[in-house]
């Protein structure tokens, strides 16, 4: 069922089923998560189709759980809404008695200060105001006088005074104190308020009348005397104690309401995404005329027919109607969309290959060998055993902790998550080719014996004494010397010696720029044989001869020969031979231009010269094959055609004259498409080898990163000769630590992985549509 | 452990990847992922092979040796025999 070297086998399958239990059967085909619906309707807007009505009902209930969700820290319609309406309720009679408790408690303030000013000690008016020297009580005061109270925003207050003064021209008395408590603005909450309560005391009708009209333009409620008296304030003092209690309770009650629809609001919004989504699919199928029936199309995998069969009948019984739906499978001269099945280990696999462009239906599908091939050439460019240790363990911690991770909804960890197999791979490869490069945080791991002995190069088998050591700072092994080299390499890996040596750069260079070239071909090799699997499951012989015999041979008779060079001097050049030992440089360069020197002693072997004539030769004769012998066949077929066509009555001869130009349209398309084909498919071959040049010059990289830092941090404390140098051991290793895991294990990570990425741009395909599954829960 | 030869390592190493890469996938029971999995043996096999195969053959024949400090041929002449 699994087999993912193709993408699945799909089929189109018509659906009948009732109006009614349309619901139900596209909630279960939901859940299934296995079909694409084909739109039926595509004439008809967004206005136009049936559901319409239904798809907005669910955007109001998204855009009230939207609202709610503000007022939180975090069935459907009727009970939203119900809640809805408790919620505006409840805030606009929270508003209604907050408004009140303000004017209450201003009030309250008011008489306070009237109550004090009343009681205090007689006071001394200006003369103005009576008609007597001696002091008047305020009450004798209230007698002979008005007085106009209220309460005023300190901030507006100088103003006030002002106006007044200039109304009544000082013809009056004024006496203001601060409220100490503060208020709040009702309008916006933030404000804290300062309120002043103020008495005026004045004569005559007139003024009161003036009076009133600038409390009237200061939006003041301004009270009388004649409304003010003691009982009055004890009314007021209760309404003042109650009103708090009321705004506590209310808030209470509010409270409630809310914390009661948080436990439900998950659910709530999921369940409305999910019956958006199924009116969105209801869309887009047709109703017929009698609004019995409604009919779908849908694409799906051969097989996976049974279940979704068995969750439509489910889906009818759920919505209690006695007919079951109908599946009919219909053919289709379309090309199905391309669906590749993947389990949660292959996913991430798939999402890499599927960034390039997704293959064409029933292509071959290069995931399953992208599984290995890319954590490999990722461990080729890491190649450090200690820190591919690293990673593994951080991979498998990663994977043994899956519940606790899909909880974190975290973007970060949420990708980090999702290639938790790759990282796996990754490190478990680079551990390996750690090994092989014999890197373990920088140094080398002697396990087995070194096939280089230093012994040998003394006296009596060497040139060496102990003059020549004390004499001179480097001394170099000559590998010609009988012993020093043992004849048979380190059995696995690089030999440690090299890691001690001074010219070790020189070694591994060598090594590692062939070992580049030889997986390049060897990887553009195999992304050609894929191609050939193509041609065969398709059934195209012609495509066979002319596309991927040239190809390959191309490849083979340029680079193919290279890599053959590389490794036949690396068997057939012995040690003793290094002075003249050819470079295979300069060899594969006068090979392409045909300069061959005059003495035959440079070569590796005897008839090098004929062999590289004759491959040379052969490379530049697939060029022309590659680019015209398809394009002159195509041609040659469509003229024969063209021929049988014209002899056929002159109604035919009109349609296919318009054919005719069609073809020959295509004719100029053709050549085009294969010449660019062509160029393309060489001078790829050629910049892709140099590009896979790349895996030495990242392992150089990190390997240089890795002793540097090694050199810079952990041996300065290793070669401290105090006893503090324990100390310092343990602060340098946690700054060892630190840095390897930030620059070596993220930074160079992240970096080997995008040029693997790079790298297998080769397999990417002609982007054609995807399946997309009708699934809701997978837009959470 | 000291050994001598070039012929120990190297069967040793074909062994061991031809089964990985030959035996093995005919003894992964056959379920949704049999495919899956051969292929991921069959790949590894041929990669990491290769892979070793290059380091061994590379320094089959060196044309040159390694360039030592004085004091390291010192250790190495006591230490390493």
């Amino acid at each position: 069922m699994a087999l993912i070297f193709q993408s699945e086998e799909m089929c189109l399958v018509q659906l009948f089923f009732q109006s009614e239990s349309g619901y139900c059967c596209i909630s279960e085909l939901g859940e299934l998560g296995l079909v694409q619906f084909k739109d039926l309707n595509p004439g008809t807007t967004a206005f136009q189709r049936k559901f319409i009505k239904e798809v907005r009902r669910c955007e109001e209930m998204e855009r009230i759980l939207f609202a709610l969700l503000f007022f939180l820290p975090d069935p459907l319609q009727s009970v939203i809404e119900k809640v809805d309406k408790d919620l505006k309720e409840i805030n606009s009679s929270h508003e209604a008695l907050k408004r009140n408790l303000t004017e209450l408690l201003e009030m309250k303030y008011l008489l306070q200060m009237i109550q004090d000013f009343f009681e205090e000690t007689p006071i001394d008016l200006p003369d103005r105001l009576t008609f007597s020297s001696h002091s008047l009580t305020p009450s004798s005061l209230s007698s002979l006088c008005r007085f106009v109270a209220g309460v005023i925003k300190q901030e507006r207050f100088p103003a006030f005074e002002r106006v007044l003064w200039r109304v009544c021209r000082g013809n009056f008395f004024l006496r203001h104190s601060e409220i100490q408590a503060r208020f709040e603005d009702p309008v916006a909450t933030v404000e804290i308020l300062k309120k002043e309560v103020f008495i005026i005391f004045l004569q005559g009708e007139q003024f009161k009348g003036k009076i009133g009209k600038i409390c009237e333009g200061f939006g003041l409620t301004a009270s009388h005397s004649k409304a003010l008296n003691h009982c009055f304030i004890c009314d007021h003092v209760i309404l003042v104690f109650f009103s708090p209690k009321v705004l506590n309770q209310t808030n209470e009650h509010r409270h409630n309401v809310l914390t009661s629809a948080a436990v439900n609001i998950q659910n709530w919004k999921t369940k409305v995404k999910k019956m958006k989504a199924i009116y969105h699919t209801l869309n887009l199928c047709s109703i017929d005329i009698t609004q019995k029936l409604v009919i779908a199309e849908i694409w799906c995998p051969v097989s996976d027919l049974s279940e979704i069969h068995s969750a439509l009948i489910k889906g009818s019984e759920k919505s209690g109607s006695s007919l079951h739906p109908v599946l009919h499978r219909i053919e289709s001269q379309q090309t199905p969309p391309t669906f590749n099945r993947t389990t949660s280990f292959t996913s991430s696999f798939q999402t890499i290959i599927d960034s390039y462009g997704v293959g064409d239906y029933q292509e071959i599908n290069p995931a399953p060998f992208t599984i290995i091939t890319f954590p490999f050439l990722f461990a080729v460019m890491f190649g450090d055993c200690g820190h591919g240790l690293i990673m593994t363990l951080f991979a498998t911690w990663m994977i043994l902790q899956e519940g606790h991770f899909k909880r974190l909804k975290n973007e970060l960890s949420d990708t980090l998550f999702s290639g938790r197999y790759i990282l796996l791979l990754m490190g478990l490869f680079s551990v390996y080719t750690g090994l092989i490069y014999n890197d373990c945080f920088s140094k080398s791991l002697s396990i087995f014996a070194s096939a280089w002995n230093v012994r040998a190069m003394f006296q009596p088998t060497g040139p060496w004494t102990n003059h020549t050591v004390h004499s001179s700072v480097t001394l170099q092994l000559d590998p010609v010397s009988p012993g020093v080299f043992s004849g048979s390499p380190y059995p696995f890996g690089i030999d440690p010696i090299w890691n001690l040596s001074s010219n070790k750069l020189t070694f591994l260079n060598s090594y590692k720029m062939k070992m580049s070239v030889i997986f390049g071909v060897v990887h553009m090799l195999f992304g050609i044989m894929l191609s050939l699997g193509n041609y065969i499951h398709f059934r195209e012989p012609r495509n066979i001869l002319l596309q991927f015999v040239p190809e390959v041979t191309f490849m083979l008779a340029l680079f193919g020969y290279l890599v053959f060079l590389i490794i036949f001097k690396w068997c057939a050049v012995p040690s003793s031979a290094s002075r003249r030992a050819p470079s295979i440089l300069l060899h594969f360069i006068n090979m392409m231009m045909f300069s061959y020197p005059e003495s035959s002693d440079s070569f590796l072997y005897g008839s090098q010269k004929r062999v590289q004539i004759f491959l040379v030769v052969t490379a530049l004769l697939m060029v022309p094959w590659m680019l015209l012998v398809k394009p002159l066949i195509i041609l040659k077929e469509q003229k024969k055609e063209q021929r049988s066509t014209k002899e056929l009555v002159s109604w035919q001869k009109k349609r296919n004259s318009e054919s005719i130009q069609h073809l020959e349209v295509n004719m100029g398309d053709v050549f085009v498409h294969q010449a660019i084909h062509t160029i393309e498919y060489c001078l790829g071959c050629v910049s892709n080898t140099a590009s896979y040049l790349r895996l030495w010059a990242l392992s150089l990289a990190h390997a240089e990163l890795s002793e540097v830092l090694w050199k810079m941090v952990p041996h300065v404390a290793l070669s401290a000769r105090a006893y503090l140098g324990s100390l310092m051991l343990t602060v340098i290793f946690a700054i060892f630590a630190i840095l390897t895991v930030t620059i070596l294990l993220i930074m160079e990570g992240l970096s080997a992985f995008l040029h693997a990425l790079r790298l297998h741009c080769k397999f990417a395909g002609v982007p054609v549509t995807l399946f997309a599954e009708f699934s809701p829960e997978m837009s959470q | 452990m000291a050994y001598s030869g070039l012929t120990v390592p190297i069967i040793v190493m074909s062994v061991f990847w031809g089964v990985v890469g030959g035996v093995v996938p005919w003894f992964i029971p056959k379920g949704p992922n049999r495919g899956v999995i051969n292929t991921m043996l069959v790949t590894c096999a041929v990669c990491c092979y290769l892979f070793w195969l290059i380091a061994i053959l590379s320094q089959l024949n060196p044309l040159f040796g390694p360039q030592l400090k004085n004091e390291t041929v010192w250790y190495l002449y006591y230490h390493w025999s």
